[in-house]
């Protein structure tokens, strides 16, 4: 009975959507207010009723309902409750199940949040959302329904959910991550809404920045989350694979960036708005296009979802429609946007653009190593994969002149600017940095890498420019640089918060990718190994019971300067239903460094393969992003964004009379 | 007004062209590769028997038409469908099994337990031959007409249902023996 209360309120919210996606649009065209106004009680009813059928789905897994094949196929009753749970998204079904709830949680918050907006624009916006809406939930009840039923014969117990997703991360990671894809869809509504209405202005920038930057702010943690997960649930003490999964979610990431960047030039300047329109697009469309790639199967990887061409076909046919035709209507529409304002070639507007270029060269080059083997096979050349060489290659020096750029943009004046102003600041603050950069070197006693050491300088650059910036803002202050910093608007300090997160990952990565220490070795019980300064000792094997699985767990002992730093308890678990053995690494985490330890195979007379891993700044990699979405959110809180704009655009030419 | 229109539908283009390479790479499916296809013959293998270490099966044994059932001992779906197995078998329809990443002990003991409805019973300890079969996990049945060439692969369990709609027509089609007739099969 739940299932199907699920499942009819799935097609429920499905009508709602359409109805969403038709109603406003055709008042918009048509100036009726009555048309309009059904947009923002639509967007509720969906998402209530998404929310049950979300509901109905949890319950059936909390209460074991087999019956259900979804259920069936991806819990057990052994499973623990949270997992059960979390179970929900951990198939394909259910994870578009959560597409389609996130995407009605977004439409429901524009509803919200969109009093100031004019009605035709929150109609076509809302509109626009319908529109995509009503093609996933389709695509959900037609070719992914989680309600289906095993009847009349139903197995006993659940094939169980496969134990690499019984995790923490696994509860964490798709929301986040999910959050941060579909939120790109309101900057894409809205720049669709803007395309159409001709409305394409500062004002328009200026709706679509928190937006913009708040699903930015998701799609980061969900990224750092994703690898902080691989990195202790994998094993392999990796945390990047440019595994096609991965890029996939990288991908609506740098695009994403460099929207929110331009939306700042279009907002401030009224210039670049054809660009800033069609990176909304693009976000957007990367983010289906991550959907495409993960879903249909079209790529190997190692998160091996189940593939269905028939699926493919659905969701590839959804991806053309929704960017084949926003991408038309920017063929005719955008032609007759018009800049507001001319700025010279030295100037912030400038800067701003080259490091979209960056950031759209390092889109490019995701887009080609992950399509590259698809091309590949289509010509019959053989199946390809590309390795992590090909992206180094490029992201290397793109990094190094991001950080360069955004130590020197914000100095910039909008309009234009003197280069010679940089001139004393660049001189000063690049010999710190030089200097900064081989102390910290000498001082860590690494071997000496040049890339490293100009990675190691541009992160300093990047923060002296970034302080140096700040202090004279606030120095401009008489009653003292407290009084200086207060001054600052929010969305200056959160541009500089992320930018130092930014920094810290840089640094993070250039470090534990170039100085991580890996060892396999062969360690019986009471031997030990020195990796990294530390003794590893290994005091044995024991065979524990967990909910779900037995594991056998090593027990290793970390000492240095024979004084006892911590115990690691690595375990291989067997899980009961599928049978997979899972290897659970144990890490000692610290802010300078990791110690990870993953147990291995046993080799007789008692002693076992170990694999052990100093990683120096590991933490840094997802702390710089926790601090860069932290910036995200304090520069999304500034006052200007939630000013009453409504009376200005009133008097605008678009605007309607909302009342009639 | 037109040189904008051009720049302005290149994103359209580029995208097209990315369509096309993702709709035809749809044909192309990368697991397809190492998995076995419809229409292929039985890979080879040389693997022991379950209910006799020394008893080697090689895929000659496999003799069409006839079920190959992949099961094990862990696979709860694998018991629901047992007695539907042994229903088969009991109406005279050849069974071979894999015995999929199974311990040999465990496997006999089971089927001492539930019944034997394998004619032949391939130990796969190490999951080799489910691999080149193309499975994604247990049970999964296929059906194989008299030469050995692989005719329906049915993934998931093998009910009445199952049997009745998905493998039944198949195995009519390949000239299996119908236990329905067996009565008026005797008397021709």
């Amino acid at each position: 009975m739940i299932p199907e209360i699920g499942h009819f309120a799935v097609i429920i919210a499905w009508v709602v959507a359409m109805v969403q996606a038709v109603v406003p649009l055709v008042g918009a065209q048509q100036r009726s207010f009555r048309l309009m106004s059904i947009a923002r009680p639509a967007a509720y009813t969906q998402f209530l009723f998404l929310t049950i059928s979300f509901f109905a789905l949890s319950y059936s897994f909390a209460t074991n309902d087999f019956t259900v094949k979804y259920v069936a196929n991806h819990s057990n009753s052994y499973l623990p409750i949270y997992y059960k749970l979390s179970a929900v998204w951990g198939g394909h079904e259910g994870s578009l199940l959560l597409w389609a709830w996130v995407l009605g949680a977004w439409t429901a918050a524009v509803a919200r949040y969109s009093q100031a907006l004019p009605i035709t624009m929150i109609a076509r916006v809302l509109g626009i959302m319908g529109l995509i809406a009503t093609g996933f939930y389709a695509f959900l009840i037609l070719t992914s329904n989680p309600f289906e039923r095993y009847l009349p014969h139903f197995p006993v117990d659940g094939n169980d959910l496969n134990p690499l997703l019984q995790d923490f991360g696994l509860i964490v990671h798709p929301p986040m991550l999910y959050m941060g894809y579909v939120g790109f869809s309101v900057a894409f509504a809205f720049a669709v809404a803007g395309l159409l209405s001709g409305q394409l202005d500062s004002a328009w920038a200026r709706w679509s920045r928190p937006w913009t930057t708040i699903a930015w702010c998701f799609l980061t943690v969900g990224i750092a989350l994703g690898s902080w997960w691989a990195y202790y649930e994998l094993g392999w003490g990796g945390w990047w694979f440019w595994d096609p999964v991965e890029n996939a979610s990288l991908m609506p990431w740098l695009a994403g960036t460099a929207l929110m960047h331009s939306l700042a030039v279009t907002e401030k300047r009224g210039v670049f708005k054809a660009w800033t329109v069609l990176l909304a697009i693009l976000a957007f469309s990367l983010s289906l296009l991550g959907t495409f790639l993960v879903r249909s199967g079209v790529l190997t990887s190692v998160h091996a979802f189940a593939s269905d061409p028939s699926r493919g076909y659905f969701i590839l046919a959804l991806l053309s429609i929704v960017v084949g035709s926003s991408l038309m209507i920017f063929a005719f529409r955008a032609q007759v946007l018009k800049r507001e304002s001319n700025y010279q070639l030295v100037s912030r507007e400038v800067s701003l653009l080259g490091n979209n270029l960056l950031l759209i060269f390092a889109t490019g080059v995701v887009l080609t190593g992950t399509l590259f083997p698809i091309v590949m096979d289509v010509f019959d050349l053989g199946k390809v994969s590309i390795g992590a060489p090909y992206f180094n290659m490029y992201f290397v020096p793109a990094s190094i002149a991001m950080l360069f750029l955004m130590g020197i943009g914000p100095l910039m004046n909008w309009k234009k600017f003197r280069v010679a102003q940089l001139a004393k600041p660049s001189v000063i603050i690049g010999i710190a940095s030089v200097v900064l950069s081989a102390l910290f070197l000498v001082l860590s006693g690494w071997e000496f890498r040049w890339v490293v050491a100009v990675a190691v300088t541009s992160v300093f650059w990047l923060v002296l420019f970034s302080m140096w910036d700040m202090y004279n803002k606030m120095s401009n202050a008489k009653a003292g640089l407290w009084a200086g910093f207060q001054r600052l608007s929010l969305s200056y300090r959160g541009m500089l918060l992320a930018h130092l997160g930014v920094a810290m990952t840089v640094l993070g990565v250039a470090l534990v990718a170039n100085y991580d220490v890996e060892r396999d070795v062969r360690l019986n019980s009471g031997e030990s190994v020195n990796i990294g300064g530390y003794d590893f000792v290994f005091n044995g094997v024991k065979e524990i019971q967990g909910p779900n699985y037995n594991a056998t767990q090593g027990d290793v002992e970390v000492i240095l300067d024979g004084k006892s730093v911590t115990r690691l308890y690595p375990e291989k678990r067997i899980y009961f239903v599928q049978r997979n053995v899972m290897t659970e690494a144990a890490i000692y985490p610290g802010l300078f460094k990791d110690l990870y330890v993953a147990l291995g195979e046993p080799i007789g007379d008692g002693s076992w393969a170990v694999r052990i891993y100093y990683k120096p700044f590991m933490r840094w990699v997802w702390l710089g992003s926790l601090v860069m979405s932290l910036g995200g959110v304090v520069a999304m809180c500034d006052r200007r964004y939630r000013m009453k704009i409504k009376q200005r655009l009133m008097s605008g030419n678009t605007a309607v009379a909302s009342g009639d | 007004m037109k040189a904008r229109f051009i720049l302005f539908s290149v994103p359209l283009i580029l995208f097209v062209v990315m369509a096309y390479f993702l709709a035809t790479g749809l044909e192309h499916d990368p697991k397809e590769l190492p998995s076995m296809q419809l229409h292929n013959a039985v890979p080879p293998f040389e693997l022991t028997s379950v209910d006799d270490p020394s008893q080697i099966i090689t895929q000659a044994d496999f003799k069409g038409p006839a079920l190959i059932n992949l099961w094990a001992t862990w696979c709860p779906s694998c018991r629901i469908e047992h007695p539907v197995l042994n229903q088969l078998a009991k109406a005279g329809i050849t069974i071979y099994g894999i015995d999929h990443t199974d311990e040999r002990q465990a496997a006999q003991a089971y089927l001492k337990l539930h019944g034997n409805p394998y004619a032949l019973n391939v130990f796969d300890e190490e999951g080799e031959l489910g691999l080149d079969m193309g499975i994604t996990g247990a049970p999964e049945t296929f059906l194989i007409d008299a030469e050995g060439i692989v005719r329906c692969h049915h993934v998931g369990i093998v009910d009445e249902k199952a049997w009745r709609d998905v493998l039944w027509p198949v195995w009519l089609d390949v000239g299996g023996f119908d236990p329905t007739k067996s009565q008026s099969g005797a008397t021709q």
